[in-house]
């Protein structure tokens, strides 16, 4: 493959501009069986707390007309295990590592940013819009004041590229993403899943035992791409786009809204090869317009 | 290359199944392939329950009995869940046999012969095998039956398949255990068929005239709950297969959740890869 879709993010090289989200693809142990994770152009990893978690009881899914509701509440090993067993096996392919990080309390989001200083990881995603978890998650995201409180503190405690997942369900996003830049991120990634609900009509009972979860897939597609063009106009830093991404057109889309790279998400779960077929549509795309690298189409909307 | 007219994908075939290729030679716990196969036969076998057989020979090639598929129906968002009855590995298909539970298999029960079916397979733990020779009782309930045919008929003759439904008109696949040379136990709720009751008072009787080494079992969370028990009293080995609400189907993003316990542990497992099939003394049913 040429060197149409290598993307500079905050510093870091990627090699295409296409990665899993968080979430969506685990720590790439269970795609590893489909195709090379060395691929892509790097993976969001699960989103890691500082000790184990349990998550949510289930059911955690339901479907929604194009998309999907999901209420895992960040069930994962913890940050030991992603350091001593996740991390050695993502370092036998070639590929950029994001470790997206959730913490309970701003002390928690600290340490564990300080955890992962320790490592060779590329860049770190602090999550502050989980929709999931009782305490953090939402909780830092939708208050401009606290989401810039937790950046500054996580900004202190790592060297490496920091970007900040922001959750559109706020009153201004651009708000959040002006605070957490003034705070020392190096880029922002939105956005996260949007706070929905389902009823199962027979039971009266909710589908999610968790009664509410965040909505995916390509229903929120158009939340995303508003988000991100009002997002990339307000700051000055890098942004990732994601949101129901499921074709190259709508990474072509997202990034002419203002997005630098992509993130993929449910759209792995209706087809696991999703991601590559993003990465050679993006591909023929360059060619046939004569572009001579993706970077050229960021932001290049010419809003009425 | 042009993009794919249906998808706007650009399809590029050859590398999936180059890769899929490197796969097999160096072999993998969680091997699975993804690909559009054709439907080469389709029954109606009960009220709202379709039995298809797909051509499908890198799938029928590694999966084994009690692993489910995950299959695209068309219009729908993710894909649905469903458990393989039998594997032909001469023929290379399996056979899918489901029950219309929503609007999503309502679509899948609408493809016919020749028509294909977008595959993710196979998926998941399957049964645990523990030689031909030893005795083992199959009970399925239900829609829960058609994955008891393939773990059934690794024991042909030495298998007895009891299987539990509403009446005589819901009743399915007795054909199938009779072919493998499997003992069939049929029971109906409603007596219109077979012994009137439960699988579960006809599970009771088949222990006590003689121990089996094994029982598999699939169906409602309840008769499942009620089977474990039952072999726990008894002393046997029994393995269940889960049903949970799932997306990615792989493992990857854990919302296919269920409780279990290990050495004294509590812990969410995930049915997909964990399971579906589970030692029974490790589910915790108390939903």
């Amino acid at each position: 493959m040429s060197n149409r879709l290598e993307t500079v993010f905050c510093g870091v090289r990627l090699k295409n501009p296409v990665i899993p989200a968080s979430g969506t693809f685990g720590y790439g142990r269970e795609y590893e069986s489909l195709y090379p994770l060395s691929k892509l152009g790097g993976i969001s990893v699960k989103g890691t707390t500082l000790h184990r978690r349990e998550g949510n009881p289930g059911p955690r899914v339901a479907e929604t007309p194009s998309g999907m509701l999901n209420s895992v509440g960040l069930q994962n090993g913890g940050v030991d295990k992603f350091i001593e067993y996740e991390l050695p096996n993502l370092r036998k392919s070639d590929i950029v590592v994001i470790a997206n990080i959730a913490g309970s309390t701003v002390e928690e989001c600290a340490e564990l940013a300080a955890r992962i200083d320790d490592t060779d990881v590329e860049m770190i995603e602090l999550n502050i819009s989980c929709p999931n978890v009782k305490q953090g998650g939402a909780a830092f995201g939708t208050d401009c004041t606290v989401a810039g409180a937790v950046t500054k503190a996580v900004r202190e405690a790592t060297k490496k590229p920091l970007m900040v997942k922001l959750s559109p369900n706020v009153t201004s996003i651009t708000e959040i993403a002006k605070s957490v830049e003034a705070n020392g991120a190096d880029a922002v990634s939105l956005i996260n899943t949007l706070l929905g609900m389902r009823i199962d009509i027979k039971t009266g009972r909710p589908i999610l035992k968790n009664n509410v979860g965040g909505l995916s897939g390509p229903a929120v597609l158009p939340v995303a791409v508003r988000m991100v063009w009002q997002v990339a106009n307000a700051v000055d830093i890098p942004v990732m786009g994601m949101g129901g991404i499921a074709t190259w057109e709508d990474a072509v889309e997202i990034m002419m809204a203002g997005a630098s790279a992509v993130q993929i998400g449910a759209a792995i779960f209706a087809d696991p090869f999703a991601p590559i077929k993003i990465i050679n549509g993006l591909e023929e795309y360059c060619k046939a317009n004569n572009i001579d690298n993706i970077s050229q189409i960021v932001g290049t909307v010419k809003p009425w | 290359m042009k993009p794919d007219e249906k998808s706007g994908f650009f399809l590029d075939n050859h590398f999936c199944f180059r890769y899929n290729r490197i796969r097999i030679l160096i072999g993998s716990d969680d091997m699975f392939r993804q690909g559009e196969y054709r439907i080469v036969s389709k029954k109606n076998l009960a009220k709202g329950i379709y039995d298809i057989e797909i051509l499908c020979p890198e799938v029928a090639e590694i999966a084994e009995a009690g692993q489910f598929v995950q299959a695209t129906a068309e219009g729908f968002f993710l894909r649905r869940p469903i458990s393989i009855c039998d594997i032909d590995k001469d023929k290379g298909t399996i056979r899918l046999v489901f029950e219309i539970r929503g609007k999503g298999t309502e679509k899948l029960a609408e493809l016919n012969c020749g028509d294909n079916i977008d595959l993710i397979a196979p998926l998941g733990k399957g049964f645990k095998k523990i030689g031909k020779n030893k005795k083992v009782i199959c009970v399925g309930g239900g829609i829960g039956t058609p994955p008891m045919v393939s773990i059934a008929k690794e024991y042909g003759e030495n298998a007895t398949a009891i299987s539990g439904f509403r009446n005589m008109a819901a009743v399915i696949l007795q054909e199938d255990f009779k072919k493998m040379g499997a003992r069939s136990v049929l029971c109906t709720d409603d007596g219109t068929v077979g012994r009137k009751g439960f699988v579960t008072d006809a599970l009771r009787d088949e222990i006590k005239a003689e121990k089996p080494d094994i029982v598999y079992a699939c169906g409602p969370m309840l008769m499942l709950k009620n089977v474990a028990t039952i072999c726990k009293e008894n002393g046997i080995e029994c393995q269940v297969s889960l049903e949970q609400r799932m997306a990615c189907g792989v493992g990857a993003c854990l919302v296919c959740v269920c409780k279990t316990v290990k050495d004294g542990e509590e812990f969410n497992s995930h049915v997909c890869k964990d399971g579906p099939v589970f030692d029974s003394e490790e589910v915790l049913f108390d939903e």
